[in-house]
């Protein structure tokens, strides 16, 4: 049954974490995600990075988060402002969860270029 | 007046049996599921399970007359039927907090679940649940990281972790113990597992164990750019032999150890804890020997009391059933006792077997963790039973993938972001779980292969031990 011949080869992947096993989300998908984050009361912030320094901990911060805001396009646009300024940048999304002090979500939306 | 002196055995219920009694907030609270012998009374059953977890003896002796025992005894203060069950009741317990040392989880058990279970007047015995007072909450060093500071170290935010116990569990060699976990890591796990029944054995030292896995570790993390670790199991047959290990496991740069707290016992499990806490390593706990102390519903200790004492005595994951996979494990009951690890404040509630208010004031959670017979068709139900502070752990569900583990790690992987997507976009993930999972093996052939593997396999019997509600 299980012949060299049916089985495939796996190549290692860079994966970025969350969602990284995923094809790359659409807007539209991305807008859901944004909502979500909004629904839970969370607040949404941007992060870039060169793709050399992904592993840190600390990627630099776009702006601030953006504390009391409900309109899910806004944050697009601040997504779509972010990857046009650092365009060889990965852009993540991130909500902060003030009760727990973590990331509720975390993922990365526009991924740079080596 | 001084009290007078008078030799003899006096009925327990004279001086155990306070049903006027209001319970202070400093009190450690215990409820015991009692099956009496026949004829004794549910009062002195009851009263004598207070003194003799507490201060009495069958016996008066002279020597009680030097101190205040009205300060120090336990009392039963109350007495309840249990549903559905006519020869057992539960029997409710009020300690007063200086019966027990401060920070010691092995003082609350040598006491509360030490010779009064082998008290003749009983047929059986069950520890439900204990309340512990914030006051002694405090003295305790709970986990030496919790969910939080884990999360962050290990850059996982937004959904559970996923894991996965090297197979099979004795036998490999070092080197080829590490390629199954260089695999499953750069496959898409965040984590892998000794398991428990690996320690050091002749067929595979600890210290070659664990260098190769660190090489496979390290490698794992430098392909994919993401954070991993390898749960490096130091239970150990002495402490001194322990700590050496979680030292070499340290100096390896790891971020994370492993013991089994049940059978390495409570003093052990408690001083890793802290050596963790000092050290900034992380603790994942396996609990072996569990069902033999948990399972039998008239006897014995339930598990939200052991999950209990974890907590306090220290650990950042710990092993809860799977509700869905191939070991026992009620799904309220198991809700109930995530809840202890996991939140700040549990209020009673008898539908999940949670018999008080529990106040965790600022301890730091535990992850829990299912594993066991559990494969990617599982993963929408996981996703929704235990939400994202978990570790999803699928052994035979990653290694067991017909184009080996990588490919088992990578279906995992898209399954379980698939699912957490989908849920995040308001979908109803038990009922359109299978939908969710198709849509994404259409991008993922691991994914597929994986689902054809396991579609007919279900594990389906009566838990034995239910809730009485």
């Amino acid at each position: 049954m299980n012949s060299m011949h049916d089985i495939q080869d796996y190549k290692t992947k860079p994966t970025l974490e969350t969602f990284g096993f995923l094809p790359k989300l659409s807007q539209e998908e991305v807008f859901r995600q944004i909502s979500y984050i909004l629904a839970q009361g969370w607040t949404p912030a941007i992060e870039h990075e060169h793709p050399s320094n992904a592993a840190d901990h600390y990627w630099t911060m776009w702006k601030l988060p953006f504390f009391g805001e409900q309109d899910p396009n806004a944050v697009m646009a601040e997504l779509e402002a972010c990857h046009r300024a650092y365009p060889d940048h990965h852009v993540k999304l991130l909500g902060y969860d003030n009760y727990t002090q973590s990331q509720g979500l975390a993922f990365v939306v526009y991924e740079g270029r080596m | 007046m001084a009290k007078e002196y008078q030799a003899g055995v006096k009925e327990y219920r004279e001086l155990y049996w306070a049903p006027d009694y209001v319970p202070l907030d400093t009190d450690l609270l215990a409820c015991f599921k009692c099956t009496g012998q026949p004829g004794v009374p549910r009062e002195e059953v009851a009263a004598a399970v207070a003194a003799e977890s507490s201060t009495g003896t069958w016996s008066t002796v002279w020597s009680e007359l030097l101190t205040d025992l009205e300060y120090y005894k336990g009392r039963a203060y109350r007495i309840e039927d249990v549903p559905g069950d006519p020869e057992s009741f539960y029997a409710f317990i009020a300690y007063p907090i200086d019966l027990f040392e401060e920070g010691s989880v092995v003082n609350v058990l040598t006491s509360l679940v030490g010779n009064v279970f082998g008290f003749k007047a009983l047929r059986h015995l069950r520890l439900e649940d204990i309340r512990f007072p914030l006051a002694f909450i405090k003295t305790c060093g709970g986990p030496p990281a919790g969910i939080q500071v884990e999360r962050d170290r290990l850059n996982k935010y937004g959904r559970p972790m996923l894991g996965c116990t090297i197979k099979p569990k004795l036998g490999l060699s070092a080197k080829n113990y590490g390629r199954a976990v260089y695999e499953c890591l750069r496959g898409g796990l965040d984590l892998t597992k000794d398991d428990e029944n690996v320690n050091s054995q002749p067929f595979m030292r600890w210290r070659d164990r664990f260098e190769f896995v660190a090489e496979a570790v390290q490698k794992a993390e430098a392909e994919t750019g993401e954070r991993k670790g390898h749960y490096l199991n130091v239970t150990a047959a002495t402490p001194e032999e322990m700590y050496k290990r979680a030292e070499f496991a340290k100096e390896l740069g790891m971020p994370i150890i492993m013991h089994d707290f049940l059978t390495g016992g409570f003093t052990a499990n408690t001083g890793l804890a802290n050596w963790c806490r000092d050290n900034g390593m992380l603790l994942h706990i396996h609990r072996a020997m569990h069902a033999v102390i948990d399972r039998h519903p008239k006897h014995g200790i339930h598990f939200r009391v052991l999950a209990k004492c974890l907590r306090l005595s220290g650990g950042d994951h710990l092993h809860t059933g799977t509700v869905v996979g191939k070991l026992e494990g009620d799904r309220a009951s198991t809700l109930g006792f995530v809840d202890q690890l996991r939140e700040s404040f549990v209020p009673e509630d008898r539908s999940r077997g949670v018999f008080f208010d529990q106040d965790w004031g600022s301890m730091p959670g535990v992850f829990a963790v299912a594993s066991g017979g559990i494969h990617v068709w599982h993963m929408p139900a996981l996703v929704t039973i235990f939400g994202d502070d978990s570790v999803l752990q699928f052994g035979g569900g990653t290694q067991g993938h017909p184009w080996g583990n990588a490919a088992g790690a990578a279906a995992n992987r898209v399954a379980l972001e698939a699912c957490v997507k989908a849920r995040n976009e308001g979908r109803d993930l038990e009922r359109e779980g299978g939908d969710i999972l198709r849509e994404a093996a259409q991008h993922s052939p691991e994914l597929a292969v994986a689902m054809e593997t396991w579609k007919e396999i279900k594990f389906e019997f009566e838990t034995v031990d239910k809730l009485d509600i």
